[in-house]
């Protein structure tokens, strides 16, 4: 039950290639993210599983059944969309109700089960409103009761906590991921937010100008980026790049640290680094400035945990270091990452 | 000081609209006084025409209603009003949803060239149309107005719904496609029922511009019993060469007003849609 | 297609559901009842109106037969349609642009709230809102000859029936009975009918400027004047062209206004094509000539028709 498997799906408008050569397969009651800039294909392709969008060439198969060219009823599937997409003239029941009535469930399931995804949601009392009478957070509830009341098999999600201001935005996180997790259907979520990507899902896909660059854990792709743009996509500030010649190599602010701090089993490297700039963000200090010789320096970050009390001054310079298992080398000509890892 | 400039501007504004509404609204206030003017009062020129010198009348209205087609001629606009009411739904809705939704490419060149159809007088195509009338055995009869005044109200309406069925996200559409309903189940029992306003004021439209049309009644029909508001009261209230002002302007009068109120009322919606487009 | 790694090929299913389902046929039928309307009912006369132009077609003698440019060369020869020709186009530019520079103004003032302001619209609205026919008999009255109500102010404050009056010692100004004047109450009628559709239009234009620009032009210091004149106006342009350009379609091809006051008279002197092409085609007869007066009207439509497209695209109102 839930998996989807796509196979080489290309998506062309015009000359333009939103998606290409695509392949994924999806483990059952996973929660996958799709993540990646706007522009990269993500939604397209979400579309395309939902059957909104036909593709260009490739095959959709959810549940061993070929779908390509079915239209959505007939896929079971469920999405929310970013604007969640309800009906303005129907109450909530009515807006929850109406997959199953188009369906032509009897009455008395019907009620039964709007109750039930209600429950789920806990939007009971909000039945009988209409959705300009509810908030952000209550209609994003709506919209995800109507998607679970048809128990689909895969559930499509695009962008749906977006329109929430940010406050709402960590606790509907939170909430959603305890209920896909209840629940366990095959969960496909696009966003361009990689903080979100990384607390919700079980694995990421990562997607730039319609390929796939990378499929994982969020740890594999913290840790493992499979080429720069993943490096430097995921992660705020981005993985530091020195260039070395052929290839470039990497390491994440948050261990690029005063060379006195940092421990290293297989040793460490050092650098001179010329702070410029300061942020104090309270949990943490980002320190930015250049590392190597004045005449090609290299602007880096490093990220300092608040705990450490090491007084920093713009202007300065500090010796530096990172621990060499830490470091990630890429060739710089097409950006893959290279294994191995120290100088 | 400020005050004053304020108080001053005002005035000019409540001056300036008070003199465009007069402007507007003056011939009708004519008909209103000449519609209960009795016939002695209104053919005195040294009376005063803006007041009532002698006691207003009913007698015009009797006469327009017990001696005259007057009653025939509303009835007989009424029954083109809604028949072409119907035509138009019909064929502009579908043609309207079409054209915003699906057809990218050609269903926009399409939807302008339907629009253009719309610039294509009626004075140049009466002539060949009244042919067509006559061939059909249509001439005196309301079908052959049924028939033709689709040449205006589904150009016109087409374009008008297109701006209305524009402004409901796809979104919508999409996600009761998802539930489970098919594309065109999707358009008749979501989108539809969200365009209610449009398709209203679709149909006043198209019942209003179907009231005013003159040019093809006048050509189409000249049994007297047969013709509509626009063409009878002009052209049958007249014994030999001198008209019966009286119960002309009652004609006139009860004919317009009605349907100004309605449209009046419609407009807003209209320009509502009319401005969808416009910004963005 | 790649081959499956599973045991058996998933079955496929070949239609993308039915015909309800399938967006280029269902748009195509939908679409469909319309185009043959038009094609019938527009395209097939226009045509038709083309060759009965070039043919000698009377309502005694229908049938076509192609005989050349006869029609044309009779109509440009004759005085009476060379007139109603030079008519149309001082008809419509004179009252059109009155109608754009007035439906300007009324709309600025309409932008303002107020109390009252539905009755004001309502009373604003009237002239296009009432058959224009109907609306017309009223003026009619205004008009007459004897009774004219306009007739009996003028006389009453002096300016018409005394020795030293300012427009002369008759008792009456015959509105529709001499040449200019009956000229210049038909353009007077026409533009009254025709500003409240400008003013609506005007208005939606102006309404549709972001107050962001107004309040962003004001704080850098700009003038109400300056505002106008290099916010406002540019922005409005389009639309306002899109208004002037619809009433210049309208009242160049409309009759109603001259049927119903002058007849086209005094001696042909208010007569327009769109007035001529009846009288000629219908009430006369004689289909051909009528058809080739009418055609007249086609060039100044087409250039018309072009900016208006270009202008459409600007607004997105198309």
């Amino acid at each position: 039950m839930g998996r989807v498997e796509i196979r080489a799906i290309t998506k062309l408008f015009g000359e333009v290639r939103a998606v290409d050569h695509v392949d994924l397969l999806t483990n059952e009651g996973e929660f996958l993210v799709l993540l990646g800039p706007s522009g990269c294909g993500k939604t397209t392709l979400l579309r395309m599983i939902a059957g909104i969008e036909e593709p260009t060439s490739g095959d959709i198969v959810i549940d061993e059944r070929e779908v390509t060219h079915l239209p959505p009823r007939m896929r079971n599937i469920a999405m929310v969309f970013q604007s969640y997409a309800l009906y303005p003239h129907m109450t909530v029941f009515k807006n929850i109700a109406f997959p199953l009535r188009a369906r032509g469930v009897d009455e008395e399931s019907v009620r039964k089960k709007v109750d039930w995804a209600a429950g789920m949601f806990k939007i009971g009392r909000l039945l009988d409103r209409k959705p300009r009478q509810l908030s952000g957070g209550e209609r994003q509830r709506v919209a995800l009761a109507r998607a679970m009341v048809r128990e689909p098999s895969v559930f499509l999600l695009d962008e749906p906590l977006s329109n929430l201001d940010a406050l709402l935005r960590a606790s509907a996180r939170e909430e959603l991921r305890q209920f896909q997790r209840r629940v366990g259907v095959t969960t496909i979520y696009v966003t361009h937010d990689q903080v979100e990507a990384m607390g919700l899902g079980d694995r990421i896909v990562v997607m730039s100008q319609g390929k796939v660059r990378q499929v994982g854990t969020p740890l594999d792709i913290y840790q493992w980026p499979a080429d720069t743009f993943v490096a430097t996509f995921v992660g705020s500030p981005p993985m530091n790049l020195l260039d070395q010649g052929d290839t470039l190599l990497g390491f994440r602010p948050e261990t690029f640290l005063p060379a006195d701090a940092v421990e290293g089993s297989e040793g460490i490297v050092t650098w001179p680094f010329e702070v410029t700039y300061l942020e104090y963000l309270g949990a943490e200090r980002l320190v930015y400035g250049n590392v190597g010789e004045k005449s090609h320096a290299r602007h880096v970050a490093a990220r300092l945990p608040g705990s450490m009390n090491l007084s920093i001054e713009a202007g300065m310079t500090y010796p530096f270091a990172v621990a060499r298992g830490d470091l990630r080398r890429f060739d710089k000509k097409t950006g893959l990452a290279l294994p191995g890892g120290t100088t | 000081m400020a005050n004053l400039g304020k108080i001053a501007r005002r005035g000019g504004l409540y001056t300036l609209l008070g003199g465009f509404a007069f402007f507007g609204a003056f011939p009708f206030y004519w008909m209103v006084i000449a519609a209960f003017k009795r016939d002695h009062d209104l053919f005195s020129p040294l009376n005063n025409p803006f007041l009532f010198n002698e006691p207003p009348t009913l007698d015009h209205l009797r006469l327009l209603f017990f001696e005259t087609h007057f009653v025939g001629y509303l009835w007989n606009t009424l029954l083109v009003g809604l028949a072409v009411v119907v035509i138009t739904l019909a064929t502009a809705v579908p043609a309207a949803y079409a054209l915003a939704r699906w057809a990218r490419g050609w269903g926009e060149t399409l939807g302008i060239g339907i629009f253009l159809t719309y610039l294509v007088p009626p004075t140049i195509l009466f002539i060949p149309l009244s042919r067509f009338a006559s061939f059909f055995g249509l001439q005196e009869s309301l079908w052959s107005l049924i028939l033709v005044y689709p040449t205006f109200t589904i150009p016109f309406c087409t374009w008008l719904l297109m701006g209305f069925f524009k402004t409901i996200p796809k979104d919508i559409e999409e996600q009761a496609m998802i539930d489970g309903l098919s594309r065109f189940g999707a358009m008749w029992k979501v989108v539809l029922p969200l365009s209610i306003s449009g398709v209203l004021t679709v149909v006043v439209f198209a019942f209003t511009l179907s009231m005013h049309e003159f040019i093809y009644a006048l050509t189409f029909i000249s049994v007297s019993a047969k013709k509509t508001i626009s063409i009878g009261v002009p052209t049958e209230l007249v014994r030999g060469d001198v008209f019966q002002w009286g119960p002309l302007m009652a004609g006139a009068l009860i004919a317009s007003i009605p349907v100004a109120v309605v449209y009046t009322f419609f407009l807003d919606r209209f320009v509502a849609g009319f401005t969808m487009g416009a910004v963005k | 297609m790649s081959a499956p790694a599973h045991a058996a090929p998933p079955p496929h299913v070949a239609d993308y559901g039915g015909i309800t389902d399938r967006e280029g046929a269902l748009a195509k039928l939908m679409i469909a009842p319309a185009v043959v309307y038009i094609a019938a009912m527009i395209g097939a006369p226009f045509v038709l109106a083309i060759l009965y132009s070039l043919s000698d077609a009377t309502t005694g003698d229908p049938a076509l037969r192609l005989v050349g440019l006869q029609n044309f060369r009779a109509a440009l020869a004759d005085p009476v349609f060379r007139m109603s020709l030079r008519n149309t186009f001082v008809f419509t530019l004179v009252s059109q642009t009155i109608v754009i520079l007035l439906s300007r103004i009324l709309a600025t003032a309409l932008l303002k709230n107020f109390r009252g302001k539905w009755l004001v619209r309502f009373l604003i609205l009237l002239p296009w809102t009432a058959p224009i026919s109907l609306g017309t008999i009223g003026w009619l009255w205004m008009f007459d000859s004897i009774f004219s109500p306009m007739d009996w102010v003028l006389r009453y404050v002096g300016l018409l029936g005394t020795k030293d009056a300012l427009f002369g010692f008759q008792t009456n100004m015959y509105w529709l009975g001499i040449p200019g004047l009956s000229m210049a109450s038909v353009i007077l009628v026409q533009a009254w009918r025709i500003l409240p559709l400008a003013t609506v239009i005007q208005l939606a234009g102006l309404s549709s400027i972001p107050k962001d620009l107004l309040e962003a032009a004001e704080v850098d210091g700009a003038t109400p004047w300056r505002r106008t004149l290099m916010i406002t106006i540019p922005l409005t342009l389009p639309i306002v062209s899109i208004a002037f350009l619809f009433g210049v379609v309208f009242t160049f091809t409309d009759l109603v206004v001259v049927y119903v006051l002058t007849r086209g008279g005094p001696v042909h002197t208010t007569q327009v094509l769109s007035s001529w092409t009846f009288f000629k085609g219908i009430e006369a007869g004689d289909l051909a000539q009528g058809a080739a007066i009418s055609l007249f009207m086609f060039p100044v439509l087409a250039v018309v028709a072009v900016f208006i497209l270009r202008l459409a695209r600007r607004t997105e109102v198309v």
